[in-house]
């Protein structure tokens, strides 16, 4: 049941992208820049004493997020990281969200609750991160586990870092979605450091091999080429979909800031950082784009120009209300259901691009599956099915 | 009404659950094709199949994490903890996962886990425990405690039917001890405190398995006219009972079976003391577990945990004060 890294690569050619069109293309880097441009908008506000609490960015690591969230239908479910800033710009969060979220404003997507990239808009298919990582991927292995038993074509996504695969929830779910073959997907984002610890103290073996101890497919890939990122995840995706269970896809890149902004990073040495940055994953794709045409400027500009509007909107977005502090630590009622996200990939399953923030509908017309003419995902039944297949 | 034990009551509402809601399903370490250590799920298998009444691996933390995840996609999962002891495996899951869902997003988790807790059989140190203060301590969780068998099934009901997460904590030692007349069918028992027997010099304040040592102890106290409150629910506490058994009796006695600092008691303690010290004639009295781990000989045990004799002297005490 196993397989080896080499022969799921066989299979799936690293960096293929037969399945990527130019205006997806695009949109790959649309959302990179997005996600950097608001991640150095917000450490500009902290540096000017407007953004509570620390900062956490993900610069240099953009592809992760941008590429394996794309490859994500719409009733796909997502738990994401906080260097991840890019899946949820793909799941449709609009910019003034975001940073309404970082400045603790009642627009924000935990209203203030929370702060950093601690959110997941669950309109949106997403549930939001803890700071116990990587206890998401048991969250995330539940929804496939309840995807599974209701008998859905759908799957779960999550990511984790190098340090993560030090704990035993690691374990645990990756065990558990491999004796149950889950239609989960964990993405491991392995970007060299935890807070300071290298990777020669977190493991004594690449974790990616311990996938076929679990019984499933472990891919590495280049964590900075956001279109073979797209790639190990539209592949990952096809097998849960498929039944043929979880995917561990190791993305090794490189996290080009400290672990949060008053982190000097004094304990990475120079030339780790000289030579990661010839591999920045944006000017990669930037690069890519105008070979093929594309006027990349054009769209920096008009990403940067969306990205002044919204940080308006958010400095000028009301605090929370005090009084309201205490308040919706328990759920009065039956709760709202998780919705579904925006999926911008040509070849999404129900496909839409929304607006931003604009309430998702019942999936109740989800689109043909690609290279499936005929065959429909099945119906998320508003989250409400039963608990058999 | 059925005759059934208190055991009989949990199995009864897991299957009624099972029958009237496909969106439930169990999830637990040897509960489906064994019916569980404790066979409160023996038979289930045959009728719900393996996938509704689902032998885990033995991971806690992966069993509630996997649960917080099927439960925000529409499921209404009830996880077994073999023994409560265990729960301290799947403590990061629970409290910062599910309980600070709702208040950190907004979204809704409604899991049930199940506690068989507390001592009183040589269980030792690690499957003797009665974790709820725990839990009381961690926003965004509630906690139940039945002491009776019609409880045991409504309140399960209610805790199965909410949309939060819910510790309930199974008295072991009350699994076949206790008996009791059970309404048929689904009924939801409220989160709130029931006078076990009234009373008016002495109130002794008891849940789980304290409230039968409670009543045993004050049965016949010295033709004092005792009262036994029956918490039930520890979170949400029911505050306003506690004060009008206060307010009633003006004399209090609280009793834990957990360890004594920082038990739920202590928390009725401090209710009383901020809110009912105009109505008190006499001291708070507690009495509870030490806080020492639950030791194995039948001897030591039995000198930790609060006796029918340790509540009967601490009432007599509080009544000729």
């Amino acid at each position: 049941m196993a397989t080896n890294i080499a022969e799921a690569q066989a299979k799936e050619p690293a960096g293929s992208t037969p399945h990527l069109l130019l205006e997806d293309r695009v949109w790959l880097l649309r959302a990179m820049l997005m996600m950097r441009g608001l991640e150095e908008r917000a450490m500009s506000l902290y540096r000017q004493g407007k953004l509570p609490g620390s900062f956490y960015d993900g610069y240099g690591q953009e592809a992760v997020s941008a590429g394996a969230a794309f490859a994500m239908g719409r009733t796909d479910r997502l738990c994401i990281l906080h260097r991840d800033l890019a899946a949820h710009v793909i799941r449709g969060v609009s910019p003034e969200r975001i940073l309404g979220q970082y400045l603790g404003r009642d627009t924000g997507i935990t209203r203030g609750r929370d702060g950093n990239v601690h959110f997941g808009d669950f309109r949106l298919g997403c549930v939001g991160m803890v700071s116990m990582l990587p206890d998401m991927m048991l969250v995330a292995t539940g929804m496939a586990m309840a995807f599974k038993l209701r008998g859905e074509r759908r799957c779960a996504m999550t990511w984790f870092g190098d340090g993560s695969t030090s704990r035993g929830d690691f374990h645990e779910a990756m065990n558990w979605a491999g004796v149950q073959k889950l239609p989960v997907i964990f993405v491991l984002e392995n970007n060299q450091y935890a807070y300071s610890t290298p990777l020669d103290k977190q493991f004594a073996v690449d974790p990616v091999e311990r996938a076929a101890a679990y019984g499933f497919v472990g891919v590495t890939v280049d964590g900075n080429d956001v279109e073979e990122m797209f790639e190990a995840a539209r592949a990952a995706r096809e097998r849960a979909l498929a039944g043929e269970g979880p995917t561990l896809i190791e993305a090794v890149t490189m996290r080009m800031h400290g672990h949060a902004a008053h982190d000097d990073m004094k304990y990475v040495p120079t030339e780790q950082v000289t030579e990661w940055r010839k591999r920045d994953p944006v000017e990669r794709q930037e690069a890519r784009l105008r070979t093929l045409g594309v006027d990349v400027d054009e769209l920096r500009a008009a990403v940067q120009a969306e990205i002044d509007v919204a940080t308006e909107q958010a400095l000028a977005a009301p605090m929370p209300d005090p009084a309201t502090a205490a308040s919706g630590v328990f759920s009065e009622g039956e709760g709202e259901p998780l919705g579904d996200g925006q999926a911008p990939w040509s070849g999404a399953a129900g496909r839409l691009v929304r607006p931003p923030d604009v309430a998702s509908q019942p999936d109740d017309a989800a689109g043909a599956e690609l290279g499936e003419p005929g065959r429909r995902a099945a119906p998320a039944a508003g989250e409400r099915g039963a608990a058999r297949g | 009404m059925t005759e059934l034990t208190y055991l009989q009551a949990i199995s009864s509402a897991l299957r009624d659950e099972l029958r009237a809601d496909e969106r439930v399903l169990l999830m637990g370490e040897d509960i489906g094709v064994f019916g569980g250590a404790f066979k409160v799920t023996d038979g289930f298998i045959e009728e719900f199949g393996p996938e509704r009444v689902m032998d885990t691996p033995l991971a806690e933390s992966a069993i509630i994490g996997t649960a917080i995840g099927a439960a925000v996609v529409g499921l209404r999962p009830v996880c077994e903890m073999q023994f409560s002891d265990f729960i301290s495996c799947g403590f990061d899951q629970l409290v910062n996962v599910a309980g600070k869902m709702h208040y950190r997003q907004g979204l809704a988790v409604p899991i049930t886990v199940r506690l068989p807790s507390g001592g009183g059989f040589s269980g030792g140190p690690f499957h003797s425990q009665n974790p709820e203060a725990w839990f009381m301590h961690a926003p965004g969780i509630k906690v139940v405690a039945p002491s009776t068998a019609e409880d045991a099934k409504g309140l399960l009901h209610a805790a199965i039917r909410d949309p939060n997460p819910v510790c309930f904590m199974e008295h072991k030692h009350l699994y076949r001890r206790i008996k009791g007349e059970v309404p048929d069918g689904v009924y939801e028992t409220p989160f709130r405190a029931r006078v076990a027997r009234p009373g008016s010099d002495l109130v002794v304040i008891a849940y789980g398995a304290m409230v039968h040592t409670a009543l045993e102890a004050t049965e016949d106290l010295d033709d004092a006219s005792v009262e036994v409150l029956d918490l039930r629910s520890l979170v949400p506490l029911d505050e306003e009972a506690i004060l009008e058994s206060v307010a009633r009796c003006s004399k209090v006695a609280i009793i834990d079976e957990a360890n004594a600092t920082c038990a739920a008691g202590a928390q009725v303690a401090a209710l009383v003391a901020e809110r009912g010290f105009e109505d008190l004639d006499g001291p708070v009295v507690r009495v509870a577990t030490p806080d020492v781990p639950i030791p194995f000989s039948p001897p030591l045990e039995a000198a930790v945990l609060p006796s029918v004799d340790a509540v009967k002297e601490a009432c007599r005490e509080l009544l000729a004060y």
